[in-house]
């Protein structure tokens, strides 16, 4: 008989490969026969992947709606802003933008419109009224402002170009700037201070609701010109200078143009950096994309860990199975299994069972973040991100392995008389 | 092919150090068909782990075609068995979940064949049991001498060296024992080596030789005449 036996000569590859399939195909057998256990055993992964998915889901959609607004205002708009570098930093160099720089934009560019400067100012004695305080940030800009920030009066009006002309002392109020200060609904026509000065309110902002915790309502506006002559000549403040390209083809020419003229203004030399940014709205909403990136990692670092919780759910039966499945790993060690195919074998079963687990939690989590964002009110839509998904099925099978170790080696380590006599 | 020489086991229990066997020396030549008798307690479960490799023997070295066992590691055992020996037990050992097929190809995957070539060689070993019309059955549809047989088929599909059969018909009536000892009969005659380990005297009957073990030492060993 052994004349005629073939002989089985293998590629070794291919002799793990079969392995493998024959390990999944016996883990996804042993799973449908015990539904019940092996859905118990995955709720843990399915509770982790679940809020990781629903959180990441709610946390994208945001961002994805934020972005959407930037882009509203165009991929035509730029944006120019100081920048100091960390070697001017530490030489104690603070860069600025000046009133000088908005000219020169405004007359020696072609094919631009609506250059708009906007300046953070910091006040000596804030917004009051009375005997309340704000801590609202005083932007000093023109009416073009109302379109970048996408946001409009409810009530009055925003500042004019006939303000910033006549230096006008108005201002408009954003809906956390009015309610700190305990002014009325409506308070058109009140007299409140800003940096000392009075000043005569015309117009009161929608209220946009807070992003991250944050107020988007805390600021008050006047005319730029008016914030100009009030921080006084020696205390020019820094500012932003937006505005839009005519033509969408000719944004890299106008932001080069735009570079150009200030390194010249700014009489920088060939060699230098730039003291200044041109950012276009598209350098903008990867800034934005970066920072939610990071904090999208933060939190499912934070919710990964109770995916090792799962994991200990899995560890904890697939010991049980282990024990319950002697007598089969006695047989399996008697017609010749080698200690590495038990180890894989059960291995692989562990990662299925939280694989399948992850799989049911990045469904379950979508679910419940279209649920959570629907309560929300005014909450976008959430969005489960390729990575997500990629990202908690491989997180799942390494938990899935991690802990499939030890029952894995319980059972490979097996002595074959004793697994066979196992009752 | 088998070649046992002063072959000892024994089992440390608490303080007591029992005795399982003691001094084997047996040769077994290729195409024997031979029984190993004894009642319980007489060491022949031990000999069959030892013969079977499932066990390593405290003394004594042990041949099997050729190679010594005695110093190879447990996967090194591992694959001796999955090449060399074809084991049948008193309770079948079959895996209740799957098919007769997957039952049968078992040994196989070990091998690292191909899903088509093992279900290939797995029909064809039920074939020769005369199951081939049930391959895709579950062992719990099957009577108790089906499933004997389809052990045998597991046994056989590896093309062993040497069927071990510890008590094959220990389950079974005795219409159905007698079928399962027509069926080693004829693997006899196909050339295959064959040891059946029983405590019942007509089941060795069937046997060429009878080999008696008696409290772990060999008491008999002797040739019967007259069977085909």
């Amino acid at each position: 008989m052994r004349e005629d036996a073939p002989i089985d000569e293998v590629n070794r590859l291919q002799a793990v490969f079969y392995a493998v399939q024959e390990c999944v195909r016996s883990a996804l057998g042993s799973i449908r026969s015990h539904r019940m256990r092996s859905f118990l055993t995955m709720l843990g992964v399915i509770i982790g992947v679940a809020s990781v998915i629903c959180i990441v889901s709610l946390l994208q959609g945001l961002t994805r709606s934020v972005m959407d607004e930037f882009q509203g205002f165009g991929g035509n708009a730029l944006q120019v802003h100081s920048h100091t570098s960390r070697e001017d930093w530490l030489i104690g160099k603070w860069n600025r933008l000046k009133p000088a720089d908005l000219e020169l934009v405004k007359h020696r560019i072609a094919g631009i419109s609506n250059v708009t400067p906007m300046s953070g100012l910091n006040l000596p004695g804030g917004v009051r009224y009375g005997g309340n305080t704000s801590g609202a940030q005083v932007f000093a800009t023109t009416s073009w402002f109302q379109l970048v920030n996408q946001s409009y009066p409810r009530l009055g009006r925003f500042v004019t170009d006939s303000d910033n002309d006549t230096r006008r002392r108005v201002v408009v109020l954003g809906e956390k700037a009015r309610t700190d200060l305990k002014l009325p609904e409506n308070s058109i026509g009140t007299f409140i201070q800003v940096g000392g000065e009075w000043f005569k309110i015309v117009g009161l902002m929608e209220a946009r609701g807070d992003m991250f915790g944050q107020s988007l309502d805390n600021y008050v506006v006047i005319p730029f010109e008016t914030g100009l002559a009030l921080a006084g000549p020696e205390r020019q403040p820094d500012m932003n200078i937006m505005l839009t390209v005519d033509n969408l083809d000719a944004v890299d020419d106008v932001t080069s143009r735009i570079t150009a003229l200030l390194r010249r203004a700014h009489k920088i030399g060939p060699s230098d950096p730039d003291d200044f940014k041109v950012q276009t709205s598209q350098s903008l909403t990867e800034t934005i994309q970066r920072v939610s990136g990071t904090i999208t990692l933060v939190i499912s670092a934070v919710v990964g860990i109770s995916l090792l919780v799962g994991g200990v759910g899995i560890m904890n039966i697939m010991l049980v199975s282990v024990t319950e499945r002697t007598r089969e790993i006695g047989i399996a060690k008697a017609l010749g299994a080698p200690r590495s195919f038990i180890l894989m074998q059960f291995l692989i079963e562990a990662m299925v069972l939280a694989v399948i687990g992850g799989i049911i939690g990045i469904g379950f989590g979508w679910l419940l973040g279209v649920l959570a964002a629907k309560m929300i009110p005014h909450f976008p839509p959430p969005a489960v991100p390729w990575w997500a998904v990629v990202g908690a099925t491989g997180f799942s099978a390494l938990v899935g392995m991690l802990f499939g170790i030890l029952p894995a080696r319980r059972a490979a380590n097996l002595a074959p008389i004793d697994a066979l006599r196992h009752e | 092919m088998i070649e046992l020489r002063g072959i000892g086991k024994t089992y440390q229990m608490g303080d007591t150090e029992l005795v399982a066997l003691a001094d084997i020396n047996l040769q077994i030549a290729r195409n024997e068909y031979v029984a190993l008798i004894g009642p319980s307690g007489s060491g022949k479960s031990t000999m069959m782990n030892v013969l079977g490799c499932l066990d390593l023997p405290s003394t004594g070295t042990y041949t099997l075609d050729g190679e010594a066992v005695g110093g190879l590691s447990e996967d090194q055992l591992a694959r001796v068995r999955n090449r060399k020996i074809g084991f049948i037990f008193q309770s079948y050992y079959l895996m209740p979940r799957t098919t007769l097929a997957d039952n049968v190809a078992q040994p196989l995957i070990y091998r690292g064949l191909a899903p088509g070539v093992r279900r290939e060689r797995a029909n064809a070993a039920l074939a020769r049991v005369g199951l081939e019309a049930r391959t895709l059955h579950k062992p719990n549809e099957l009577s108790g001498g089906q499933r004997q047989r389809v052990a045998i088929a597991r046994a056989l599909v590896g093309r062993p060296d040497v069927l071990l059969a510890d008590e094959p018909t220990g389950n079974l009536d005795s219409k159905t024992a007698r079928e399962i000892m027509g069926v080693f009969g004829d693997l006899h005659r196909d050339g295959m080596t064959i040891i059946v380990v029983t405590h019942d005297p007509a089941i060795a009957e069937y046997c060429r030789r009878v080999v008696r073990l008696h409290d772990g030492r060999i008491v008999e060993d002797r040739e019967q005449a007259g069977h085909a």
